[in-house]
């Protein structure tokens, strides 16, 4: 799907409080819960779905357009 | 960097919120911002109106007109401000016991005008600012730091409240069907009426502790299991309800819209004159 | 010129219309109701909005909404609903939202007595919301008096950017008295300053140099800022620094008590050559006036002040008066609340007493009369 744009998950880890919801309903367990913030720790597997961003309570990760 | 959307309509430098970790209050926020961002109004026209606890905060945290009331009194404000200036797009940001205790006469009156006004009730069923007390949407049985045996009083059903008192749009979400929820905030601000939007939100810190609810990802799938869609939720046998409840659009008539009328008066009277 | 026999309730109204007033929202209460019917009548027809609210803290709110879209907005009641509103009185005060509040008091506490005259809510106009503050309260004492001082308490409402009471009582609200309104008067009328910076640079609890109040915007017009009860900095966003809240609420506070020669407003009658005074407003001062005549007339050098503005008081022109006389009588329609401010203020320079009623009576000139003479002549 070459027409396709890119998006890269991207996180805002000063405002990240460490809930969990976006580790939680991550399809694909691209996310895990490191010192308490959220750290990408599988990129390559990220399918773009915007889970995350979607229930993020502080905006702290998002899908960034590339 | 923060996300377009974030850019756009929040004032980040306000920004991280002083909600809670998990607090399902920031979710509603998004959904009501998508929803505002989907719609393409002018942010110079919009006008969010707010009483006082957690819910309350979110306009701060906006780049509209905002305007952070009185405890119950959101409604109140925010018809002056519409009755005034019908221009703006009024949305009300309220919490359930500032919606439906304190501020319940609003409510029902906002609904019986059908005045042009988006409210969305982040519904954590609890008074989050003050420590946890039980509120008007509390389940009977469940704790709060007032309710320390289990509350006796029985609970409001919010979006049957403001169906019965004359709301002319009326719709229930969820923090974990957050795309949803945005659906109905839009049909709620392009309503030309009183829209009523509950949104299920979640109180980890507080309620969820109280009654061992579990942590915030605990709460939310809950809100996922027992969420049924309006059309499932009709043709479901009484018993197989029990322990649910119903989300999407619950109620949508067409009523003569307040203001509307108030300006087809003035129209008449000038005419005359 | 229109020549009219007017209620001091219409009068009230009038005034309102005179000054500009595009909003009203409220809710029924003797003895304030005609306050109420008649901009229900006169509103739409000039294009401006009347609400009647499902309560009485529901029409302060929606007031104030109405405000911050940059309409005159005004309110009435009465007692009980007076004390329902004062919570959102403070809320007017700290975000400096302009609006005029009319009280028409009548007997209390509680329900009390709902048609019969009191002046119970002096110290209710200004102390009624928490917290420390300053406000502005008139209170006129004819039907013409009446519709100039609406006019003037929108002007002031405008200028300081603040809630201002006006007191009525009953009897003055439901007196007719001939008013003359003339077309083409010289009447001053203020409107709130808005801004007209680049709406990036606009603050909007920022007084410029200069300036007594900051710049309002209305909501609508391009500037999006943010209106809070809490403390909140210069550009109107909640801080709980100890710094902002003192210079915020003092800047509140001192915007009204620094500006006591441009708000005070007052009467004095007879007051020469006086060595007793009476300190009394509204109706009463009415049947004060005609005291002093009568005693004057019987030999005693007698003299009226009469606050039309009761807050701030008139501090300096009390002392002046109390450096004057050898004794002041404050008499009033309630068991004596100026009389604790006239006290505070004269108490050191010269004798104060009191005279006053609850029980739904009014005081007349022959009480007066006779409260002065036995006292005298004692």
């Amino acid at each position: 799907m070459p027409d396709k744009k890119e998006k890269i998950v991207t996180v805002e880890k000063e405002w990240c409080k460490g809930c969990g919801i976006c580790v939680a309903y991550c399809p694909k367990s691209v996310l895990a819960l490191q010192d308490g913030k959220v750290e990408i720790v599988d990129l390559e597997a990220c399918i773009q779905c915007g889970q995350c961003e979607l229930r993020c309570p502080d905006y702290a990760i998002y899908l960034r357009e590339e | 960097m923060p996300s377009e959307l974030v850019k756009n309509y929040f004032r980040t430098q306000n920004l991280p919120h002083i909600w809670c970790p998990g607090c399902g209050n920031g979710i509603v926020t998004r959904a009501l911002v998508k929803a505002v961002d989907s719609l393409g109004l002018d942010k110079d026209k919009v006008c969010v109106v707010s009483g006082i606890g957690c819910s309350s905060r979110a306009p701060g945290y906006l780049d509209f007109n905002t305007l952070h009331t009185t405890h119950g009194r959101a409604l109140a404000f925010a018809t002056g401000v519409k009755m005034a200036n019908p221009e703006l797009k009024v949305i009300v940001i309220t919490g359930d016991g500032d919606s439906s205790a304190i501020g319940g006469n609003h409510l029902i009156h906002a609904c019986r005008r059908n005045i042009d006004i988006t409210t969305v009730v982040f519904n954590n069923n609890t008074y989050g600012m003050t420590g946890g007390q039980f509120s008007p949407t509390t389940p009977t049985g469940d704790k709060g730091t007032t309710a320390p045996y289990g509350n006796v009083d029985p609970n409001f059903d919010l979006c049957n409240l403001a169906t019965a008192a004359g709301a002319s749009y009326v719709a229930r979400g969820t923090v974990f069907a957050a795309n949803q929820l945005e659906k109905n905030i839009i049909a709620g601000i392009q309503n030309k009426g009183f829209s009523f939007i509950e949104a299920m939100s979640t109180c980890p810190t507080y309620y969820g502790r109280k009654n061992r609810k579990g942590n915030a990802v605990d709460m939310t799938t809950y809100l996922k299991e027992n969420a049924i869609n309006k059309v499932a939720w009709d043709k479901l046998p009484e018993e197989k309800k029990e322990g649910k409840f119903v989300i999407g659009e619950l109620h949508s008539i067409e009523r003569p819209e307040y203001t509307e009328q108030y300006d087809k008066l003035i129209a008449s009277l000038r005419k005359e004159g | 010129m229109t020549v009219k026999l007017m209620q001091g309730n219409e009068a009230c109204v009038a005034g309102a219309l005179r000054a500009g007033m595009k909003f009203y929202a409220g809710y029924p209460i003797t003895p304030s109701t005609e306050i109420a019917e008649l901009s229900a009548e006169a509103l739409p027809k000039v294009g401006g909005k009347f609400i009647q609210m499902e309560d009485e803290i529901g029409g302060i709110a929606a007031t104030l909404g109405g405000s911050l879209t940059g309409l005159k907005s005004m309110t009435a009641t009465s007692g009980p609903g007076f004390s329902l509103k004062q919570e959102n009185i403070g809320y007017g005060i700290i975000t400096e939202t302009p609006c005029v509040i009319v009280n028409v008091q009548r007997s209390g506490p509680s329900t009390g007595l709902p048609t019969s005259p009191a002046q119970g809510d002096i110290m209710q106009s200004r102390w009624g919301t928490h917290g420390d503050h300053s406000i502005i309260t008139l209170y006129p004492s004819s039907v013409k008096e009446i519709y100039y001082t609406t006019i003037r308490a929108f002007n002031l409402a405008e200028k300081y950017r603040t809630p201002v009471i006006l007191l009525l009582d009953e009897i003055i609200g439901h007196m007719r008295e001939k008013i003359e309104i003339p077309e083409n008067d010289d009447v001053e009328i203020i409107d709130r300053k808005k801004p007209t910076c680049d709406p990036s640079e606009y603050k909007a609890f920022k007084v410029k140099d200069g300036d007594i109040v900051p710049e309002m915007a209305a909501f609508g017009q391009g500037y999006r800022y943010h209106v809070t009860g809490l403390v909140h900095d210069e550009t109107g966003f909640p801080s709980g620094n100890e710094h902002v809240a003192d210079k915020l609420l003092n800047r509140l506070i001192d915007k009204i008590e620094n500006n006591k020669d441009d708000i005070v407003t007052y009467e004095e009658y007879l007051l020469d050559d006086a060595d007793i005074a009476i300190v009394s407003f509204g109706s009463i001062a009415r049947s004060s006036k005609t005291a002093v005549d009568t005693l004057r007339s019987q030999g005693y050098k007698v003299g009226l002040f009469r606050p039309i503005t009761i807050w701030p008081s008139p501090e300096e022109q009390l002392v002046e008066l109390a450096s004057k006389v050898k004794k002041i009588y404050v008499v009033e329609l309630n068991a004596g609340q100026y009389f604790l401010e006239v006290e505070r203020i004269a108490g050191r320079h010269t004798q104060v007493g009191k005279y006053g009623k609850i029980n739904g009576d009014i005081i007349t000139p022959e009480e007066i009369v006779a409260v002065v003479k036995e006292d005298q002549n004692a």
